[in-house]
């Protein structure tokens, strides 16, 4: 009996995170955005680049570097999304552009420009389906715990646990040291920050290009575990949960992560849901709307008001 | 000519936005060890002097001596190690952040670029302690009272290792007990070899404290004066350019019928705690009752409550004798409410609007400023206009953005919206703050002229001067209770302070009575 | 274009011709049009009170869906009855759809960025839903795909149809001119506009004036959500006919947003911009084809352009020194310098 509930509980384990690691790298991209005091709505279009890129370098280079060529594809994403926040970065912190409308651009000009040159260099709409991808990976000592390490550490996906791993670190970094102490300032009071000498547009670049890169392997890893390929339609509204992960983990690293994970689980109910019993009898549709209704009960009744870093979103005009 | 030496010396100082000079051609020198006093209206540029001198600005022309030789300040880091330190009147800090977070924020003590704490408390601990500044390094900023942030805002100056303070306007914010706690500190910082630069157009507490003044108007410095040579009147009319009078000429008041009558009104503040605990008062037609006390008794919640933006608990509140407890803010004002709220900015206008439309903020539901839901612009800018004439309010028109006027003429458009809705009772809180002599005269006339218009008029203010000077009675608010009433022509401001501090009339009499028998013995 | 190593003008050209190539692909552009000029401006009232509504596509696909349930279950009745009916009921469907996150907020200060993408994707599998499992039988052609609605319920008329030698012009397009007009009234001179406009810029001070800051945030929404349900109703009475499963959210919803910013929110900006927007669009369809640009492309234009609007300080800051006036520079820094919102200062009077 009990080997029946873990045998259908890991694997439960296992696809939501792999759902949720995407979500997760994003969301803490867009906690260090916002905590310099720069909104960033484009993540939707981060991930894309960020996808984009990595199926293309899976592509090319899978015979080159074998079964790192995941992980590299991962890199050279987040290296792409850093690329195209840039334009995000300049637009809001020189060019003094609404950060909303900013961010839109970013969503609108990602999955095109993916397309226009995927088509360019493949000649069709559409990637082929990658050879290398991340595949499952077992835990060398940690397996043989009971009954945990059946759940946790058997046949998992390594990206999931390599995500939970930054995200603790973005915690460490934001909390406990100096450049976060400056970030956060930043995003708080950027007059203050000005004053005592911390340069305000470094620290938002910095934000931002952070932003960037989280967001771009985002997209990579979803690429590559999820999607396995791209097209238009690969990355569709995840960029937006990630931010909705982001508000509803308050801004800071651990809770965006644990709301990433909730987002992952609720989306993968839907989909594994139909091999457990009780649950494969409820129609589809309450199971699909169940988590996005379910995180908007508990916003109105646990968080109430929404309130980010006191100056996000507000341009800084120093003067000289 | 003997060289004297000058801790700082600012020669031939312009700074230039564009066309607008806003410092032409100054010159200032502090001596060190003294408390130099930097007079001048607002809008005269004494800021952006001193923005110069900190690091936030650079000049146009001109040079900077500190200690005789000649320096280059291009950032507010080099102003820090120069020792040149500045305590803004809009303090620099952050909400979200604890009192030692601010203090370091960017001379972090870091190990390996993970932050100090431990070495960062110790650290301030021990200045605060040598200045005799108290905070809770654990304490965040968003929870500590206006007079231990200030504290906060000096400390991040003597953290850096400042010689020379600036203080910008430190008083605004401040309660009477905390402005001589502060004006001790400042005398603490001189006897250890500090000198303060105090940017004021507060003449009496330059007359306290300041050693030296220079006046400074429309970006001009107009002469350098040793205090105790000079009255308050004459820096007054230095620093405005002509003769100014501080008391307002007014009739005796003859108060009529009760317009406003408070019966042990009870209000809860945001937290749940009582802020106003049965609180009584009466006013009347043709008077002005000032409402005197420390910031944070009550007098806001009182306000809110009056206004019907927040729920009174218990008690009534009736205007010419109907009930209006509780009753919607609109309701209210149509049943001859004006109100003139203590944050211009926050609850007064809408700044991206245009001059008309804030205007027409209390009645453009109403006919003829619109008619079964359609807007008249045409009649909303002509009532503008007229009110803009009659209250002389200084705009190119009325169609800018209310944002475009300075904050003077803000506070006429806002009152002039207020008394032209011919209200019963008109309410006023702080009316003008942060507003300079010239403004401050102005406003004070039309807030007598409306009691003579046999109008009530109730005036919360932190001023005690302003209290003093247009109330037909003051009472005294403390811990959300009205401990006296006193007439201002009787009453002292040490009687005054007591009441604020929480003792009743009959107590606080004795108490001078008694100082007052020692000091002859 | 140039980079990719395409001819930009043969692309254009391309563009330009296959857009106006016939009356009926002139028509095409205002079948385009007039659901984008709904959800643009259901973006711009939405944000003059300081709204993000990102939940347009679910409130148009409200409108959508529900517009086209009532044109089959009411087949037989006149066209007076019916296409009333069925546009009103689009329209308060999407005004109930965004009312949910209007209330949301008004009571409980919840993030209404949140609510809104979560309620796209709840309306999204709801529509699905409703279309494979809660329709009558009858209203189905296909699995997921309705039949057509009659005549007596479609935005076509023949006149129409004629003038535009077959397109699918409908009077979609003159009931979002219609309603570009009415937005705009509403806005400028109307007190709930400026109720809604000083809500969105200061609702501190709106509650001091006796507005009240609630019931104005869900009017707001409800009027937002009505003119993006109305977009679904012009899409399902007058585009297609019909309605059909959908995979993701509408994408006339985040068009509308960048039309809407593209125009700066004003209702002469938004029908350029929808204009503008539907000529890229179809004209594009055509680029692949005659000057080998892939299609994509066009949306790449359209981000630059708003772009470009989008760092307009930059461009007005170099036409002022360009044009050498020193005050003008100071100017333009000054509008654009930041207010300091506690700010007390006073000046001279």
């Amino acid at each position: 009996m009990e080997i029946a509930l873990i045998a259908a509980l890991a694997p439960i384990i296992t696809q939501t995170l792999v759902y949720s690691t995407p979500l997760v790298f994003t969301a803490l991209g867009g906690t260090f955005s916002e905590r310099s005091g720069i909104v960033n709505v484009g993540l939707e279009g981060i991930m894309v680049m960020g996808a984009f890129s990595s199926v293309v370098f899976n592509l090319t280079f899978a015979e080159t570097y074998g079964a790192a060529t995941p992980w590299l594809a991962c890199l050279v994403g987040g290296l792409v999304g850093m690329l195209f926040s840039l334009l995000h970065a300049v637009a809001t912190i020189n060019l003094r552009a609404d950060h909303i409308i900013s961010g839109t651009v970013v969503n609108l000009m990602a999955p095109a420009l993916g397309i226009f040159l995927i088509k360019v260099i493949y000649g069709k709409g559409q990637t082929d389906t990658i050879t290398e991808s991340f595949g499952y990976f077992t835990f060398p000592v940690l397996k043989d715990i009971p009954i945990l390490g059946d759940l946790f550490f058997k046949q998992t996906t390594l990206p999931a646990f390599v995500a939970i791993l930054v995200a603790i670190l973005s915690w460490f970094v934001l909390f406990k040291t100096r450049f976060g102490l400056r970030l956060r300032s930043v995003g708080e009071n950027p007059q203050a920050a000005d004053t005592l000498g911390i340069n305000v547009y470094v620290m938002r670049y910095a934000g931002v290009l952070i932003s960037g890169f989280l967001g771009g392997i985002g997209g990579a890893v979803f690429a590559q575990t999820i999607a396995g390929r791209f097209a238009v339609t690969t990355i569709a509204g995840q960029g937006f949960i990630s931010m909705a992960a982001m508000i509803f983990g308050k801004w800071n690293p651990l809770g965006a992560m644990g709301a990433a994970l909730f987002f992952g689980f609720a989306q993968n109910i839907s989909i594994a849901g139909s091999n457990l019993p009780v649950i494969s009898s409820i129609p589809a549709v309450y199971l699909q709307a169940a988590p996005y209704v379910l995180t908007i009960i508990v916003l109105v009744v646990f968080l109430g008001k929404a309130s980010g870093p006191k100056a996000n979103g507000q341009n800084y005009i120093k003067s000289k | 000519m003997a060289q004297e030496n000058y801790v700082i010396e600012m020669r031939n100082i312009t700074k230039q936005f564009g066309t607008f000079k806003a410092n032409d051609n100054i010159n200032l020198t502090v001596r060190p060890g003294e408390i130099h006093a930097l007079l001048g209206e607002n809008g005269a540029g004494k800021s952006t002097l001193m923005n110069i001198l900190s690091g936030l600005l650079e000049p146009t022309s001109g040079e900077i001596f500190m200690n005789g030789s000649k320096v280059s300040i291009n950032g507010p880091t080099t102003a820090n190690h120069l020792g040149i330190g500045m305590v803004h009147q809009h303090f620099m800090l952050v909400d979200a952040f604890t009192v030692t977070e601010n203090i370091v924020l960017g001379s972090e003590p870091t190990k390996v670029g993970i932050l100090d704490r431990k070495k960062a408390t110790a650290e301030i601990k021990r200045v605060s302690e040598q200045y005799g500044l108290s905070v809770d390094p654990g304490a965040y900023i968003r929870d500590i009272s206006v007079g231990a942030q200030q504290r906060v805002e000096i400390l991040k100056t003597l953290y850096r290792g400042a010689d020379v303070l600036i203080f910008d306007e430190p008083t605004a914010v401040l309660t009477p007990q905390e402005i001589d706690e502060l004006i001790d500190i400042m005398r603490g910082l001189v006897q250890e070899g500090k000198s303060i630069i105090l940017i004021t157009h507060k003449l009496d507490e330059i007359k306290k404290v300041a050693d030296r003044c220079t006046v400074i108007r429309r970006g001009q410095s107009i002469d350098t004066v040793n205090v105790r040579d000079v009255s308050s009147q004459q820096l007054a009319d230095m620093m405005v350019g002509r003769s100014v009078s501080f008391k307002t000429e007014k009739k005796i008041a003859e108060p009529k019928k009760v317009v406003l009558s408070i019966k042990d009104l009870v209000v809860k503040e945001s937290r749940g705690l009582e802020a106003v605990k049965g609180l009584s008062l009466d006013v009347r037609a043709g008077e002005v009752v000032g409402i005197a006390g420390i910031d944070g008794n009550g007098q806001t919640e009182l306000i809110q409550a009056l206004t019907g933006l927040r729920k009174a608990e218990s008690g009534s509140v009736e205007l010419r004798g109907e009930a209006i407890t509780n009753k919607h803010p609109r309701a209210i004002t149509e049943a001859g409410v004006g109100h003139v709220p203590e944050d211009r900015h926050k609850y007064g206008l809408i700044l991206d609007m245009s001059l008309a439309e804030n205007i027409a903020l209390q009645t453009y539901y109403k006919k003829p400023l619109s008619n079964t839901g359609v807007l008249n612009y045409n009649q909303i800018n002509s009532y503008a206009r007229r009110l803009i004439e009659e209250y002389d309010v200084r705009t190119v028109n009325e169609l800018v953005p209310a944002k475009a006027l300075s904050g003077g003429n803000q506070q006429k458009a806002i009152i002039a919206r207020e008394i032209d809705r011919d209200p019963d009772l008109l309410i006023v809180s702080q009316p003008t703050r942060g507003l300079d002599v010239g403004a401050i005269e102005y406003i004070h006339k039309r807030l007598i002229e409306q009691r003579d218009k046999e109008k009530a008029v109730l005036v919360v203010s932190f001023e005690l001067d302003e209290i003093l000077n247009v109330s037909d009675r003051i009472a005294v608010i403390h811990a959300g209770k009205i401990v006296g009433i006193v007439d201002p022509k009787e009453t002292t401001e040490n009687e005054l302070g007591l009441l604020m501090a929480g003792y009743s009339l009959e107590e606080a009499r004795a108490e001078l009575r008694q100082e007052a028998g020692e000091a002859v013995e | 274009m140039l980079i990719s190593g395409q001819d930009p003008i043969a692309g254009y050209q391309a563009m330009l011709q296959t857009a106006f190539q016939s009356p009926k692909s002139i028509g095409e552009i205002f079948v385009t049009a007039g659901p984008l000029i709904f959800t643009a401006l259901g973006f711009a009232v939405a944000n003059s009170a300081g709204f993000f509504n990102i939940g347009l596509s679910g409130q148009a696909l409200c409108g959508w869906v529900t517009s086209i349930w009532v044109a089959l279950t009411m087949a037989d009745a006149p066209r007076l009855v019916v296409l009333p009916l069925a546009v009103l009921a689009g329209a308060l469907a999407g005004a109930l759809a965004a009312a949910i996150p209007g209330l949301l907020r008004a009571f409980f200060g919840t993030s209404e960025v949140i609510v809104t993408i979560m309620l796209n994707y709840v309306f999204l599998y709801t529509s699905t839903h409703i279309v494979n499992n809660v329709m009558s039988k009858d209203f189905m052609s296909n699995k997921g795909v309705t039949k057509v609605i009659g005549e007596n319920a479609s935005l076509r008329t023949g006149f129409l149809k004629e003038l535009s030698s077959g397109s699918r012009l409908n009077i979609g397009i003159f009931l979002a001119l219609i309603f570009l007009v009415l937005i705009w009234f509403l806005m400028k001179k109307t007190t709930l506009g400026y109720e809604i406009r000083s809500v969105g810029l200061n609702p501190f001070a709106s509650e001091y004036a006796g507005m009240s800051s609630k019931r104005t945030i869900v009017m707001s929404m409800v009027i937002s959500g009505t003119l993006a349900g109305l977009g679904g109703v012009v899409l399902g009475l007058g585009t297609f006919g019909n309605f059909f499963v959908q995979g993701s959210s509408l994408s006339i919803g985040f068009d509308g947003m960048a039309i809407s910013l593209l125009g700066a929110g004003s209702s002469v900006g938004i029908f350029l911009s929808a204009i503008l927007f539907s000529v890229l669009k179809l004209g594009g369809q055509g680029m692949p084809l005659r000057a080998g640009v892939p299609i994509e492309l066009v949306d790449v234009v359209i981000a630059a352009i708003i772009f470009f609007v989008a760092i307009s300080y930059l461009i007005r800051f170099l036409l002022a020194k360009a044009s050498g006036s020193k005050k003008e520079v100071a100017i333009v820094e000054e509008l654009d310098g930041k207010t300091d919102p506690t700010s007390q200062e006073g000046g001279k009077i």
